[in-house]
C-alpha cells in the first residue's frame, strides 16, 4: 500500500498578522502575494510525492468518430508502464459526469464527439514514458460526419450528439441537438414596434475565447490505506468535483478527501472536471500516487471555453431616443457536451436587453450540441456575448437617430426599481447613467503620445508596437463607450450556499482567529478578504486561513462573482455566531463585575470586549481562557426562482452588477492594427472590501475583455478541429497591449448583501469588449460585427 | 536521443560528419519547442554552446562577421550602428528571454519563412558561411532558403558565420503581427538603401514559401531613382513611384491563408510596409544630406 505521507507542494495554512488596520475596507497585502511574485508559491503542477507515477491521457484526433477497436497491448508491454485504462476498466455503472447533465464520458465509449476527447489513460514511472506508451495505444476510428453550426446541427437528418436524452431539458427543446432553450416574452413587442420611429437590426458574432489561465490542469491523487483516495487539486469548487468523482470511483464521498492545491488562474475553466477522475482511477488501480499535469497544448483541449455566439437583434426607438422594443435571438455553440450551457442560456436570455428599460421584448436564447469543443463557464457567462451585441446596437441606433451614443444610453438606462424582462424588479442601486457620466467625464489621454520632439517616434505608443509598422502614418484615434449588466451568484432557484468554520482561541497570550472554508482561492483574493472580515467581526489582529478542503462543508463555486458575497457572507455570519458565544462566556465569567455586560451593546475590538461607548470590559484572552470558541454553519443569499420555460418570467437573479467603459484606441487604418491607449472604467461595487484588490479585479477583467475585442480566439475549422492550441497562435494581451486603466469605484450599498457589497469580478469583462470595438468603429467607420476584430476586418481585403 | 557536446568547431564538424542526422542546438528556442511537442525526435542533439567562435563577431571594413550563435540581445546592444536593419528585426523577436537565447544561426537553420532576421539579411546583403569536414562554402543568403523550413545546407554541414554587409545607408524593418509584442510575423519587410552602389535592396518575410527579395520592385525603384537623379538632387520620392514600388513588392509575394492571416491581407500589408519604410529611409537619407543618416538608431559614415 502506498505511503500516506503528505506530498510536497501542497498548501499549508496562511498566517496573516496584518494588524487591526487590515479589516474590511482596508487594503492589506495578499498573504500569498510575495510567494507568487518571487516564484516560490507551489502551484498544483509543482506537487511531488515519493514513488509517484505520472499519468497521461490519449485523446481523439477526430472531431466525430466511431471507435472500432482499441489495442493497449503494446503500450502495456512497455517498461515503466504500470497501467493502461480505457472505458472497459471503469469500476462502476457511473461512467459519465457533468455539472448539470451527466453526459460527459470519463473515457470515450465507442464514439468520440470532439477533437481532443479523452480515450485512454496511462500511468508510468516517468512522464515521457507515459507519453510514449500512450502513443503506442492503437485506436481504430471510423470518422463520422460532423455537426459544427446551427444549420448542420438542426438539419432534419443531423447526426444526434446524444441519442435518447433523458435530462430535464430534453422535454422542452425543439430539437435534440439543442441543450436548452429559454424564451422571454414581456409586453407586446409587435405592437410596440408600430410606435417605433427608428428601427435598427444587426447580426453579430462572438468567437470562441479561452480562459487562458497560466497554470495548466494538474493534480496529485494519493491512494489511502482505507481504500479511499486523497486528491490534491486545482479547481474552482471542491465539493462539486467530489459529487462527480466519488460515484465514478465507486467510493463514498468521505473516502475521497480533496484538498485545494495552488491554483494558477481559473476564469470558469476549472468549473468542469479535467484530470480529477483520471488521476484517482490510476492511483486506485496502481496503488501508487499519480500526478497528471497537462502541457499547454493539452490544456487547450482539457477545459471548456467561452461559447461562441451568433446574435440577431432588433431595437426600435422614438425620434427622441426612447426605446420602444427589443427582439433578439442568441445562438450559443455548446460543443459536444452540456457543461454549464443551460445556465449560460439563462443568463444570455435574461440579460440580453442590457442595463436598459425596455418594456416590450421578445427574446430567444439557446445552446447547441455540436462536434465543436465543449463550451461552458467563462468570466461573464453568457452576458459577455449579449453585451457585445446590444452595445453595438445602441451605437447603431444613436447613429440612426443622430444622437450622442452616451446620451442615448443614459436616456434608456435602468435604475433601482426598473423591471427586468423577466419581471424581476431591480431592488438595489443600479447607477447605470451615473457610471456612463463618470467615464465620459474623465480627461482624455493626450493625442499622438508617440511623438518625441526632435527624435524618433516611440513606437511602443503606436499600433504595431515594436514591430515598427507605423510612425504615425494611417493612424486614426477613436473613442467608444459601453456599459453592461451581470448577475451575481448562482441563479434560477439554485440553492447557492457557503459553509464556514471559525475558531477563536488564545495562542501565546494573544487571541487568534482560525477560518476554515472550502473556498477555492484562484487568485481573486478571497483568502485576504476572509481574514479582513474575521478581524473586523472579532476584533483580532491575527488570523489563520486553513487550507481549503472537503473536511468542511461546501463553499460553492469560485465563479459568478459570488465568493466575497457568499463565502464572505458565511465567514461574517459564523464570526457573529462566535462573537455571541464569546460574549456569553464573558457574561458568565465577568458579568458580575460590571453592569454593562448585561445592558450595553458589546463589541469585539482591538482584542478586547468593549461597550458601544468605547469602555473596555475585558480582554479577549481573559474571556477565552484555555478553551477555544468554535462555530460552523451554512449561509445562503436570498432565494431565487427558475424562469418560466415559455415566458421567461421569474425572480431569477440574486443581484446585478454594473460597469461602464470608455475606450480610446489608435488604429492603423491601412494595416488594420490597433493600439488601445486607454480603457477607463467606472463600476459600482457596493462596498470595496479591499479597495486595492477590487481595482485589480476590474483591471484584470477589463484586459480580458480587450483580449476578446482584438485578438483572443480559438480557431475551429469546419471539420470541428482546433487549429491554434498554443500560446504561439492563441494570443492574449501582453503588458504592451494593456492600456492605462483608470478606475472609478462607486460604493452604493445593496442592503440585501453582506456589508452592502456587490460581486465585482465579471462586470468589467462585459463592457470592455464593446467599448474597444466601438472605438475602432469610430476610428474606421467599419461595421465590425464580429469579435475578435482581425486586421482583415478593418482593412476589408 | 544522444546528446553530443563538441568542445571545438573541428569536433563539431567531425561529429556532424559521423552523425548527419544530428540536430545542432544553440539557444534552443526553436529546437526545444519542437522536441517538447514531439514534432521531431532527432537521434542526436548536438550542443554547440561550447564552440567559442560561434558566439563571436567581428566588424570588418565592409562586412560584419557574425557568429551563428550570437544572441539577438547582443545584436541589439552591440551591433545596431553597423547592422541597423538586423537590430530592428532582432527587437521584434519574442520576449527578452528569447532574445537572450535565440540567434541568427538558428533562424537560418530553421529556415522558417516567418523567421524575423531573414528580411533584414536579404535587404542588407549577406552570405552564409557553412562548413563540413569536406570544406567551406559561402552561400549568398538569397540562395540559402530553398523551401518551407528547408535550406541549402548539406547534411554534414554546419553554419559558422554570417557575413553581413555593413550599412552604408539607412535601413528599416517592419513586421505585422496581431499583437503589439511577442508575436510571430503575419508578414515582414526589410529595406536597405545602399548609396555606395546607388541601389535599394529588399527582403520579404512570411509572405511566400521562403523569404525573398522583391527583385522587380528593386529594379523598378533603382531605375526610377537613377532616371530622376534622386541620389544627387535628394528630392522626395514622388508618391506614384512609391506606390508602384509598393505594388511590385506585394506582387513578389506568394502567401498562404492560415490561422495568422489571409493571403490577400499579407500581400496588401507587405505593400503598405514597403511604401512606409521606403519613405522613412529616403527621408533619413535626405535629412542626412545625401548619405549621412540617423534612421533606425544607426549612424552611418
Amino acid at each position: 500500500m502506498a505511503p500516506t505521507t503528505r506530498p510536497t507542494g501542497t498548501p499549508t495554512k496562511l498566517e496573516q498578522g496584518a494588524g487591526a488596520e487590515a479589516g474590511v475596507g482596508d487594503s492589506p497585502l495578499r498573504p500569498d502575494g510575495t510567494l507568487k511574485v518571487t516564484g516560490e508559491f507551489a502551484y498544483s503542477s509543482d506537487m511531488w510525492h515519493e514513488d509517484m507515477l505520472w499519468g497521461c491521457t490519449l485523446r481523439s484526433p477526430h472531431a466525430h468518430a466511431e471507435i472500432v477497436s482499441i489495442d493497449i497491448g503494446e503500450a502495456l508491454a512497455q517498461a515503466g508502464v504500470y497501467a493502461v485504462l480505457t472505458y472497459d476498466d471503469l469500476p462502476t455503472e457511473v461512467k459519465n459526469y457533468g455539472l448539470e447533465i451527466q453526459d460527459t464520458p470519463v473515457l470515450a465509449h465507442g464514439r468520440v464527439r470532439h477533437h481532443g476527447e479523452p480515450v485512454a489513460l496511462v500511468a508510468a514511472d516517468h512522464p515521457e514514458t507515459a507519453r510514449r506508451a500512450a502513443a503506442k495505444i492503437k485506436v481504430e476510428y471510423r470518422e463520422l460526419p460532423v455537426v459544427h453550426n446551427e444549420e448542420s446541427a438542426l438539419a432534419a437528418d443531423a447526426p444526434l450528439l446524444h441519442e435518447g436524452r433523458a435530462d430535464h431539458h430534453s422535454p422542452h427543446v425543439p430539437h435534440p441537438n439543442i441543450v436548452h432553450r429559454q424564451p422571454i416574452v414581456r409586453g407586446d413587442a409587435k405592437a410596440a414596434a408600430e410606435r417605433a420611429e427608428a428601427i435598427v437590426t444587426g447580426e453579430y458574432e462572438v468567437g470562441m475565447q479561452d480562459q487562458a489561465f497560466l497554470g495548466p490542469e494538474s493534480g496529485l491523487a494519493v491512494p489511502a490505506e482505507d481504500g479511499g483516495v486523497d486528491l490534491y487539486i486545482a479547481t474552482q469548487w471542491l465539493h462539486a468535483d467530489l459529487r462527480q468523482i466519488a460515484p465514478v470511483l465507486g467510493l463514498p464521498e468521505e473516502k475521497v478527501r480533496m484538498t485545494l492545491s495552488g491554483v494558477g488562474g481559473a476564469f470558469g475553466g476549472r468549473e468542469d472536471l479535467s484530470m480529477q477522475i483520471h488521476a484517482c482511477l490510476l492511483a486506485l488501480v496502481t496503488g501508487k500516487p499519480v500526478k497528471i499535469v497537462y502541457n499547454r497544448f493539452e490544456s487547450f483541449f482539457g477545459h471548456v471555453h467561452r461559447h461562441p455566439a451568433k446574435l440577431w437583434y432588433e431595437h426600435g426607438a422614438t425620434r427622441d431616443g426612447k426605446l420602444t422594443h427589443m427582439r433578439c435571438r442568441i445562438v450559443l455553440d455548446g460543443g459536444a457536451y452540456a457543461s454549464s450551457s443551460p445556465a449560460v442560456v439563462g443568463n444570455a436570455a435574461s440579460l440580453s436587453v442590457g442595463p436598459y428599460v425596455v418594456d416590450d421584448v421578445e427574446i430567444e436564447a439557446l445552446a447547441l450540441y455540436t462536434n465543436n469543443p465543449p463550451c461552458g463557464a467563462m468570466r461573464g457567462f453568457g452576458a459577455v456575448q449579449a453585451c457585445f451585441a446590444y452595445e453595438a446596437q445602441m451605437d447603431k441606433l444613436a447613429a440612426e437617430l443622430g444622437m450622442d451614443p452616451v446620451e442615448l444610453r443614459q436616456k434608456n438606462a435602468m435604475s433601482q426599481g426598473t423591471v427586468m424582462p423577466t419581471g424581476q424588479t431591480v431592488d438595489s442601486p443600479a447607477p447605470v447613467a451615473e457610471l456612463l457620466r463618470r467615464v465620459k467625464a474623465m480627461p482624455l489621454p493626450m493625442e499622438a503620445q508617440w511623438e518625441n520632439v526632435g527624435g524618433e517616434p516611440d513606437v511602443r505608443a503606436l499600433p504595431g508596437g515594436l514591430s515598427n509598422t507605423t510612425h504615425g502614418e494611417g493612424v486614426v484615434r477613436g473613442v467608444g463607450y459601453a456599459v453592461g449588466i451581470k448577475n451575481v451568484g448562482f441563479s434560477e432557484g439554485f440553492d447557492d450556499y457557503s459553509t464556514a468554520r471559525v475558531r477563536l482561541q488564545v495562542v501565546g497570550g494573544e487571541p487568534v482567529a482560525m477560518v476554515h472554508t472550502a473556498m477555492a482561492e484562484v487568485g481573486q483574493g478571497g483568502v485576504t478578504v476572509h481574514a479582513q472580515i474575521a478581524r473586523t467581526e472579532l476584533g483580532v489582529a491575527r488570523v489563520n486561513i486553513q487550507p481549503a478542503d472537503t473536511r468542511v462543508g461546501s463553499a460553492g463555486s469560485t465563479s459568478a462573482s459570488r465568493q466575497t458575497y457568499v463565502t464572505g457572507g458565511a465567514v461574517k455570519y459564523v464570526c457573529e455566531l462566535v462573537r455571541e458565544q464569546v460574549l456569553e462566556r464573558g457574561r458568565r465569567k465577568f458579568g458580575t463585575y460590571h453592569p454593562a455586560w448585561a445592558t450595553a451593546e458589546l463589541l469585539l475590538e482591538g482584542g478586547k470586549v468593549v461597550t458601544d461607548g468605547g469602555e473596555v470590559l475585558a480582554s479577549l484572552a481573559d474571556v477565552l481562557g484555555d478553551e477555544p470558541v468554535e462555530a460552523e454553519d451554512e449561509w445562503r443569499h436570498r432565494p431565487t426562482e427558475p424562469f418560466d420555460l415559455r415566458t421567461g418570467q421569474g425572480f431569477g437573479h440574486v443581484q446585478y452588477s454594473f460597469a461602464a467603459h470608455r475606450a480610446v484606441v489608435e488604429v492603423d487604418t491601412e494595416l488594420g492594427l490597433v493600439k488601445v491607449v486607454e480603457l477607463a472604467c467606472a463600476q459600482d461595487v457596493g462596498k470595496a472590501m479591499n479597495p486595492q484588490a477590487v481595482v485589480g479585479q476590474i483591471q484584470g477583467g477589463t484586459t480580458q475583455g480587450l483580449g476578446l475585442a482584438v485578438m483572443e480566439e480559438i480557431v475551429v475549422d469546419p471539420g470541428a478541429k482546433v487549429r491554434n492550441p498554443s500560446f504561439t497562435d492563441y494570443l492574449i494581451p501582453t503588458i504592451l497591449d494593456t492600456p492605462t486603466i483608470p478606475v472609478d469605484v462607486l460604493e452604493l450599498a445593496d442592503e440585501h448583501a453582506p456589508y452592502g457589497l456587490r460581486g465585482a469580478g465579471e462586470a468589467p469583462t462585459l463592457s470592455s469588449t464593446p467599448a474597444v470595438v466601438a472605438a475602432i468603429r469610430a476610428a474606421t467607420g467599419k461595421a465590425l460585427r464580429r469579435v475578435p476584430v482581425r486586421p482583415e476586418h478593418i482593412v476589408e481585403v | 536521443m544522444e546528446f553530443l557536446r563538441p568542445a571545438s568547431w573541428e569536433e563539431a564538424l567531425a561529429a556532424k560528419a559521423e552523425h548527419p542526422s544530428a540536430v545542432p542546438i544553440a539557444g534552443g528556442t526553436d529546437v526545444m519547442v519542437e522536441i517538447n511537442f514531439d514534432h521531431r525526435r532527432p537521434t542526436h542533439l548536438m550542443d554547440l554552446n561550447r564552440v567559442p567562435e560561434l558566439h563571436e563577431w567581428e566588424v570588418g571594413d565592409g562586412t560584419v562577421r557574425l557568429g551563428a550563435s550570437v544572441s539577438y540581445s547582443k545584436i541589439i546592444d552591440e551591433l545596431a550602428p553597423v547592422l541597423p536593419g538586423l537590430a530592428l528585426a532582432s527587437h521584434t523577436v519574442g520576449s527578452p528571454q528569447i532574445r537572450n537565447r535565440g540567434s541568427v544561426g538558428g533562424n537560418l537553420g530553421a529556415a522558417s519563412p516567418a523567421g524575423d532576421s531573414h528580411p533584414a539579411l536579404l535587404a542588407a546583403g549577406a552570405e552564409v558561411e557553412v562548413e563540413s569536414v569536406r570544406g567551406i562554402r559561402s552561400i549568398p543568403v538569397e540562395d540559402f532558403y530553398t523551401g518551407v523550413k528547408r535550406n541549402a545546407l548539406a547534411e554534414d554541414e554546419l553554419i559558422k558565420w554570417v557575413h553581413i554587409r555593413k550599412a552604408d545607408g539607412p535601413q528599416q524593418f517592419s513586421k505585422v503581427g496581431t499583437r503589439n509584442a511577442m508575436v510571430i510575423a503575419v508578414c515582414a519587410f526589410g529595406i536597405a538603401l545602399h548609396p555606395g552602389t546607388r541601389t535599394v535592396q529588399t527582403g520579404v518575410g512570411s509572405a511566400a514559401p521562403t523569404p525573398l527579395r522583391a527583385r522587380a520592385a528593386e529594379d523598378f525603384l533603382n531605375a526610377a531613382l537613377e532616371d530622376g537623379g534622386f541620389w544627387d538632387n535628394g528630392r522626395t520620392i514622388p508618391p506614384s513611384v512609391a506606390r508602384e514600388f509598393a505594388q511590385l513588392c506585394s506582387g513578389a509575394c506568394n502567401p498562404i491563408d492560415d490561422v495568422r492571416g489571409s493571403a490577400t491581407y499579407r500581400r496588401r500589408a507587405v505593400g503598405v510596409m514597403a511604401r512606409r519604410t521606403l519613405g522613412w529611409i529616403w527621408e533619413s537619407y535626405r535629412a542626412g544630406g545625401n548619405g549621412r543618416t540617423t534612421e533606425g538608431g544607426a549612424r552611418c559614415a
